[in-house]
């Protein structure tokens, strides 16, 4: 088995995804090669090198400088193919979602997304992922030659394991761009995703009003989280869709979540339940969001929050 | 413009899944199905750009006898035409569904083809994807806006933490995603209306499946934690316990 690790970045800057998915690659004992698609790598290979990535192909055309998802597939299988990898790891983010199926196609490969874990098993792969927002696990196997495995971001958690990366130039040709990025619009500056924090702080209709989100910012400031929120909060127009956890929101995984007046509806858990602790904020002794949370305050959220961005001032 | 809509049934989202006994299947006995979330954004973007442009909106959805329902769900809304593409299960693979889904898209000379970004049960979020390569068309998933003039698509897409701005051509695959638009209500008229369209009905060509559930898990039980306190004197507490107790901050 030989496993192919797609290198995400955006702007410049790795994501995280990339070295969680080589600590991954790592803890299978899988020997694994590194494949970066683009038009200027600058020293990406230094921050791989640091996780442990022996081998990096950097795969360019000034052309890639923009995202197409039907040109990055051809150049991604292209390199599968090249590299002989039977395994395609990529981070379950918004463009490995967006790739990966296009370029599992091109090889007539199975895809599984958003995994929570990878296994080796013989000479085979013993994947779990979620279905139904995570209301269920499903073990699953790839019977095809060729496997694509997107990870759920903050699963593994990267390593630092370092190497000396080899890296090869090649010039490909890049075909395609049938779909291409013209620009991309960045939401509040530099905002965490909450698919890829390790602390999140949401609010529900407890907040009252957008009026009070301060509280939910400032705590997350503090905490370095990213912020959330329920399906009622984002369909009062407080807050922006991309923050809705929850079944028709993002399914997240951080190691806490912090829930401030929200009731934990069922499709609300469904997309945090896998959260490692939870923290529950709610002057409801019944919420049902307790009956989930690790640790819970039953009081008036605007006496505890505020109290708690007091403490951890202080 | 000639326009289809991918459209999956799905449980409800009040469902509590519960698994057979050997646990190698969902117990599908007490489960209210429904039109996929996302789909509804996908058929309401249909019927608006049928309202602008004229032209045509069939439905198409692959799997078992119930699934009509869903579809009977998108014609109340108001599409035209539905195509039932009949296979005695749902395919665990996405990219056996997708074959079959291409094969009659292929016949059908769609200017655009329009799915929910993610089924809300095997949430795999493939379809959109594979259904472009399968096409050779360019396809944008995760679109929260959708402008088309002429051929011309400019289609604003989610990703983390930001939007990108994409542009291609018609024929394309959109993957529709909540705040797109506002589904219609289907009205009684809509309702009565969408009984009396055939739904025609054809052999889904699936290939076989290469991703296979052997067995499913419940998630581990998570049992009640503790409450630190009934009022904010229990902060320094709960803070504490965050960081002695789960190290987390
Ligand atoms: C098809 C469908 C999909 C859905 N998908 C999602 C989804 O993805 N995500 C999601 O979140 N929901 C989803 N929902 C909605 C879900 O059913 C709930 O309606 C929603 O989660 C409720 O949000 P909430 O907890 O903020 O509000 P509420 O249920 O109204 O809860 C507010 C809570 O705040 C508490 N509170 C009020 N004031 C205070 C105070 N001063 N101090 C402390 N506590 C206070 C209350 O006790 C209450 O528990 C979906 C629903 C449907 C039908
Ligand atoms: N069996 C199906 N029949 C028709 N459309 C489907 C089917 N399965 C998925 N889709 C479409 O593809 C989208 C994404 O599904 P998925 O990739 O399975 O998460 C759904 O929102 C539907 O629009």
């Amino acid at each position: 088995m030989k496993i192919l690790i797609y290198a995400e970045h955006r702007e410049g800057a790795l994501r995280k995804i990339t070295f969680e998915n080589i600590t991954l690659a790592k803890q299978l004992g899988v020997p694994f090669e590194v494949a970066v698609i683009g038009s200027e790598v600058g020293n990406l290979q230094e921050e791989l090198g640091k996780y442990g990535a022996e081998k990096v192909v950097f795969y360019q055309n000034a052309d890639l400088a923009t995202y197409s998802p039907d040109a990055y597939a051809a150049v991604l299988a292209e390199a599968v193919k090249k590299q002989g990898a039977d395994v395609l790891l990529m981070g379950a983010t918004s463009t490995g979602k967006d790739l990966g199926p296009r370029a599992a196609s091109l090889l007539n490969a199975a895809m599984a997304t958003d995994c929570t874990k990878v296994e080796l098993d013989g000479d085979d792969l013993k994947i779990t992922r979620p279905m139904y927002a995570g209301k269920v696990l499903a073990n699953i196997r790839l019977s095809s030659a060729v496997k694509v495995v997107t990870v759920r971001p903050n699963v593994y958690s990267a390593a630092e394991a370092p190497a000396t990366a080899a890296v090869d130039t090649e010039s490909v040709d890049a075909p395609g761009f049938k779909a291409m990025v013209k620009e991309i619009v960045s939401g509040a500056q530099g905002k965490l995703d909450v698919t890829e924090a390790d602390i999140i702080v949401s609010g529900g209709r407890g907040m009252k009003g957008p009026e009070n989100w301060h509280l939910i910012e400032g705590l997350a400031e503090l905490l370095g989280a990213a912020t959330g929120a329920s399906r009622a909060a984002v369909d009062a127009g407080w807050r922006p869709h991309d923050e809705q956890v929850g079944q028709t929101g993002k399914t997240v995984s951080p190691s806490l979540y912090v829930a401030v007046g929200i009731s934990g509806a069922i499709q609300h858990l469904a997309g945090m339940s896998s959260s490692k602790y939870i923290v529950a904020i709610n002057k409801d002794p019944d919420a049902p969001i307790f009956k989930l949370a690790d640790y819970g305050i039953v009081a008036d959220l605007f006496d505890v929050v505020p109290r708690m961005i007091e403490e951890l001032k202080a | 413009m000639n326009i289809a809509v991918c459209v999956k049934q799905t449980p409800d989202t009040e469902t509590r899944v519960k698994l057979t006994d050997d646990q190698k299947a969902v117990n599908e006995s007490d489960i209210n199905f429904i039109l996929n979330p996302y789909d509804e954004f996908a058929v309401e973007e249909a019927l608006k750009l049928r309202e602008t442009n004229g032209g045509e909106v069939t439905i198409i959805s692959l799997g078992p006898d119930r699934v009509k329902s869903a579809i009977r769900s998108a014609l109340a809304m108001g599409a035209d035409k539905a195509i039932h593409l009949v296979a005695d299960k749902n395919p665990s693979d996405p990219n056996a569904v997708a074959g079959a889904l291409a094969e009659e898209l292929k016949t059908g000379n769609y200017d655009l083809i329009l799915l929910g970004k993610q089924a809300i049960d095997d949430d795999h979020a493939q379809l959109p994807s594979l259904l472009g390569e399968k096409l050779g068309l360019p396809a944008v998933t995760v679109v929260v806006k959708l402008d088309i003039n002429g051929d011309q698509v400019t289609a604003e897409r989610e990703i983390d933490g930001a939007h990108e701005i994409v542009t291609c051509n018609l024929p394309a695959v959109i993957g529709a995603q909540r705040g797109l638009n506002e589904p219609r209500y289907a009205s009684l008229k809509g309702i009565m209306k969408a009984k009396k369209i055939p739904i025609e009905e054809k052999p889904a060509a699936l290939a076989a499946d290469q991703l296979e559930i052997e067995s499913f898990n419940y998630p581990p039980e998570k049992s009640a934690g503790k409450i630190v306190g009934d009022s904010a004197d229990a902060v320094p507490e709960l803070l504490r316990l965050l960081h002695e107790e789960a190290k987390v901050i």
